[in-house]
């Protein structure tokens, strides 16, 4: 079979199971009893398995299949869910997932992971003693006949407590008439008849597979009534379609039957179940609603737009000279549309950041564990939405972040408890909207920086003098932590202080073209604050006139604009500075750096705009300002890429191109 | 009398009096000459980037890519608009005159004569109705390594 095709679809869809498993398996490790949970993994497990079987990929799926035994002897309570067991299959998750990254990245997916199979193995046999009558039954698939159910031990005591309170088992055979449409409708409406009536408790197919129309054209379902047996009948003869139905008693069969994987929907409580299932229902609706887009469609959707943006500036100006009443009407109204679909269009490139978040509940568990911390880890506002290129490159200084807190932050649970605090550290991941940033806050209740240590550090690795250091305030000291060649670390732990240090944070989220900030106060705690900008596309820039030409220069980078007077510059060493709010700041003549050719001369005063990189500053000496402008960052294309302090184009109103400045190029 | 050969469907261009061919199926469109933003830090024959329908896109002049005169634009100067392994770059030329079908087997490799540096982008040639086409090899054309100034001026 050629499935080369389906190869983004499955691991798309294989990450998203894997991380509702990784999900799930954490909310499980909290309530080890909630076997609705287990049903979860499981239906996760099995898809994976499926899929990855039809793939090709028979590693995979053996190793799902492998978990999938243990998780279904936890759902049918022969194996009890304990660290030990969360352990083994968190572990087999992390082989299932680097088998998939293994895909792809254009891999067959092979992996040696006998040993946590074996470890598997050993836990579904440890908890299966107790059956022996258990046996393999997968791909015994939809063998069952008609009236044969499948009734776990749970079931069968919901069924004989019924009859002790007076109540009847009813076996209800439907058969939908073979020309109906919307059979999964028709089950639904026999089920309501039949909630009704009584409790649902058993149904064959499974409820899943009847909402999937995954049924030829009958279904049986167990229900426990205290209603006549011909007033059900004629209440589901009632819905329409109905070819044939039949009541009749239910006799608990003696002999425990075994519970196939497939087909069994373990609830004591199938209504309950069903309301789950509508409520599932609605989330798939949801789910249903969107689709994947290539990123590269969505840019060419946004290029032809600011096309028609270009023209629009074009008729704008064309109503005003023509003062045509009517014209001029319609082009505002375009306009209003027009800037509403940009908004749109924006907004389609926007992706929450729990797509981010959303893996790091089980590399804190993990870590914790590690580290022999307890952590209690908080995300706030994990709906916030980022452009997706942010959300690409936020993930590893996030996690970062988190390891330098829980590594460096917080303390061992001795120590904690020594200081008066909870054993139990606390860890916040918090994402917020403001204006046009958005926010991302990683605190935890630990130590806080250790001011003279930071200096004493810094100090050693020649990052301050002395003398600068004791005059700092707090801040300043705090902001040490993420210079280059710095790591407070005394010892380099397994998990932080593996030679990148913060400096590599700072600048991966400064080349985002957002900053980081830190705040600490002994013994209570550190915080990091992350500002991002809201989208990368779209930057605010400040235009200038180099000669005949025109460049942007990224806001972000600017720290203000001044013009300075020709006799105000100072020459050391042959080079030209200026003295800026006392600092010595060289200045920086673009028409030579990029050679522009030379139009006119230069008379009378400079215009610069002085532009920062980190604590180092340079001014840029242009001609004129234009303005401060919101541009649409275009890449210059790869054969012209890597071009000096040139970092992308962008397109003006009057559809020429400008280049943007790479200002950290420019700072030396 | 059908006679198999293969043919090869090729835009035809002209820099100084030479006619010069590229496949078809690498062309995405022939463009009247439009502003052109210049990039500092490249070579002279890469006249900078412009705006073709949102997309910004590098311009090269094939004149002086090689090494011939610069001369005026004119009526006729055109931009061929080329992708080749997901690269979009705009040639400059004299003028685009016309679509035709060539022989494959008319093609003959670059006639090599003794004391002219061979120059590595030209395909072949071929002879048709006393007209002599040029073959261009494209890749060849628009390599990448030397399009940017290696020394360059620092702040």
């Amino acid at each position: 079979m050629e499935t080369k095709q389906y190869l983004e679809v499955f691991i798309d869809e294989s990450n998203e199971h894997l991380q509702s498993i990784n999900d799930q398996l954490l909310s499980l490790e909290k309530n080890p009893g909630d076997l609705t949970i287990v049903n979860e993994i499981f239906r996760s497990a099995h898809t994976l398995k499926g899929m990855s079987a039809t793939m090709g990929y028979q590693d995979l799926s053996n190793l799902t299949h492998k978990m999938e035994n243990v998780l279904d002897a936890v759902r049918n309570e022969k194996i009890r869910v304990d660290e030990n067991m969360l352990d083994v299959v968190f572990d087999s998750v992390d082989d299932l997932e680097s088998m998939v990254l293994d895909i792809s990245k254009g891999g067959t997916g092979e992996r040696n992971v006998e040993k946590v199979v074996e470890l598997l193995q050993t836990i579904e046999n440890g908890g299966s003693v107790s059956s022996v009558d258990q046996k393999e039954t997968i791909g015994t698939g939809d063998a069952h006949g008609a009236g044969e159910f499948y009734v776990d031990e749970f079931t069968k005591t919901a069924l004989q407590q019924s009859s002790e309170q007076g109540k009847s088992n009813f076996q209800i055979d439907v058969s939908l008439r073979e020309d109906c449409l919307l059979k999964a409708a028709r089950v639904y409406m026999v089920f309501e008849v039949l909630e009704q009536a009584g409790d649902v408790i058993l149904s064959s197919p499974s409820v899943e597979k009847l909402e999937k129309e995954e049924f030829g054209t009958t279904f049986q379902v167990l229900l426990i009534t205290d209603e006549d047996p011909d007033e059900i009948e004629n209440q589901v003869r009632k819905v329409s379609e109905i070819e044939h139905v039949r009541v009749q008693n239910y006799v608990i069969p003696v002999r425990k039957q075994e519970t196939s994987e497939q087909e069994s929907s373990v609830t004591g409580n199938v209504s309950k179940k069903m309301k789950e299932s509508k409520k599932d229902r609605e989330s798939k609706q949801v789910a249903g609603k969107t689709i994947r887009i290539n990123i590269d469609r969505l840019d060419a959707l946004m290029n032809l737009f600011e096309e028609l943006v270009i023209d629009r500036g074009r008729l704008e100006q064309i109503s005003n000279d023509l003062k045509h009443h009517e014209l001029r009407e319609t082009v505002e109204r375009m306009t209003r549309i027009s800037n509403d679909m940009q908004n749109i269009i924006l907004h389609m490139r926007m992706v929450p950041v729990e797509q981010v978040f959303n893996r790091f509940p089980r590399m804190v568990r993990q870590l914790s564990k590690d580290l022999n911390k307890s952590i209690d880890l908080s995300i706030v506002g994990a709906e916030t939405e980022l452009d997706r290129t942010v959300i690409d490159e936020i993930g590893d200084p996030l996690v970062h972040l988190i390891r330098n807190a829980l590594d460096h932050g917080i303390e061992s649970p001795d120590q904690r408890i020594s200081k008066g605090k909870s054993a139990t550290g606390k860890l916040e991941l918090k994402a917020y909207h403001s204006g046009n940033h958005v926010f991302i806050e990683i605190s935890d209740d630990g130590g806080g920086i250790d001011r003279d240590k930071v200096i004493q550090k810094a100090i050693g690795n020649r990052v301050v003098t002395k003398e600068q250091a004791e005059a700092m305030p707090n801040s300043q000291v705090y902001e040490l932590i993420m210079e280059s060649g710095f790591s407070t670390a005394d010892e380099i732990s397994d998990v932080s202080g593996r030679g990148v240090g913060l400096d590599v944070v700072k600048s991966t989220i400064e080349s985002l073209g957002g900053n980081i900030s830190v705040d600490s106060i002994p013994d209570e705690g550190s915080i990091f604050s992350i500002q991002l900008p809201l989208t990368l596309s779209i930057l605010s820039v400040m235009l200038v006139d180099v000669q005949k030409e025109k460049y942007a220069i990224p806001l972000s980078s600017i720290i203000e604009t001044a013009i300075v007077k020709k006799e105000d510059i100072m020459h050391a060493h042959n080079k030209k500075v200026i003295d800026f709010r006392g600092k010595i700041v060289p200045l920086v003549f673009l028409k030579d750096v990029l050679q522009v050719p030379e139009k006119w001369d230069e008379e009378g005063d400079y215009s610069v705009v002085v532009v920062r990189k980190g604590e180092k500053m340079a001014a840029l000496v242009v001609n004129s300002f234009i303005g401060q402008q919101e541009v649409v960052l275009k890449s210059l294309g790869d054969y012209l890429s890597g071009a000096f302090a040139i970092s992308g184009a962008t397109i003006l109103g009057d559809g020429q191109v400008a280049l943007i400045l790479d200002s950290h190029a420019l700072v030396k | 009398m059908t006679e198999e050969t293969t043919q090869r469907k090729v835009i035809v261009f002209q820099i100084h009096e030479e006619e010069y061919t590229i496949p078809v199926e690498l062309v995405g469109s022939i463009e009247r000459m439009m502003p052109i933003t210049r990039v500092p830090g490249t070579k002279p024959f890469v006249k900078g980037v412009l705006n073709l329908r949102g997309v910004v896109t590098p311009v090269i002049d094939l004149r002086e890519r090689f090494g011939m005169d610069k001369i005026e634009e004119t009526e006729r100067t055109r931009i061929v608009t080329v992708k080749i392994k997901e690269r979009n770059v705009g040639l400059i030329v004299d003028a685009a005159k016309d679509v035709l079908d060539l022989d494959e087997e008319n093609i003959e490799p670059p006639p090599e004569v003794t004391g002219t540096v061979e120059a590595d982008y030209i395909q072949g040639v071929s002879k048709m109705d006393q007209r002599l086409f040029i073959l261009l090899n494209l890749e060849k054309v628009l390599s990448k390594e030397d399009v940017l100034e290696l020394n360059q001026i620092h702040a």
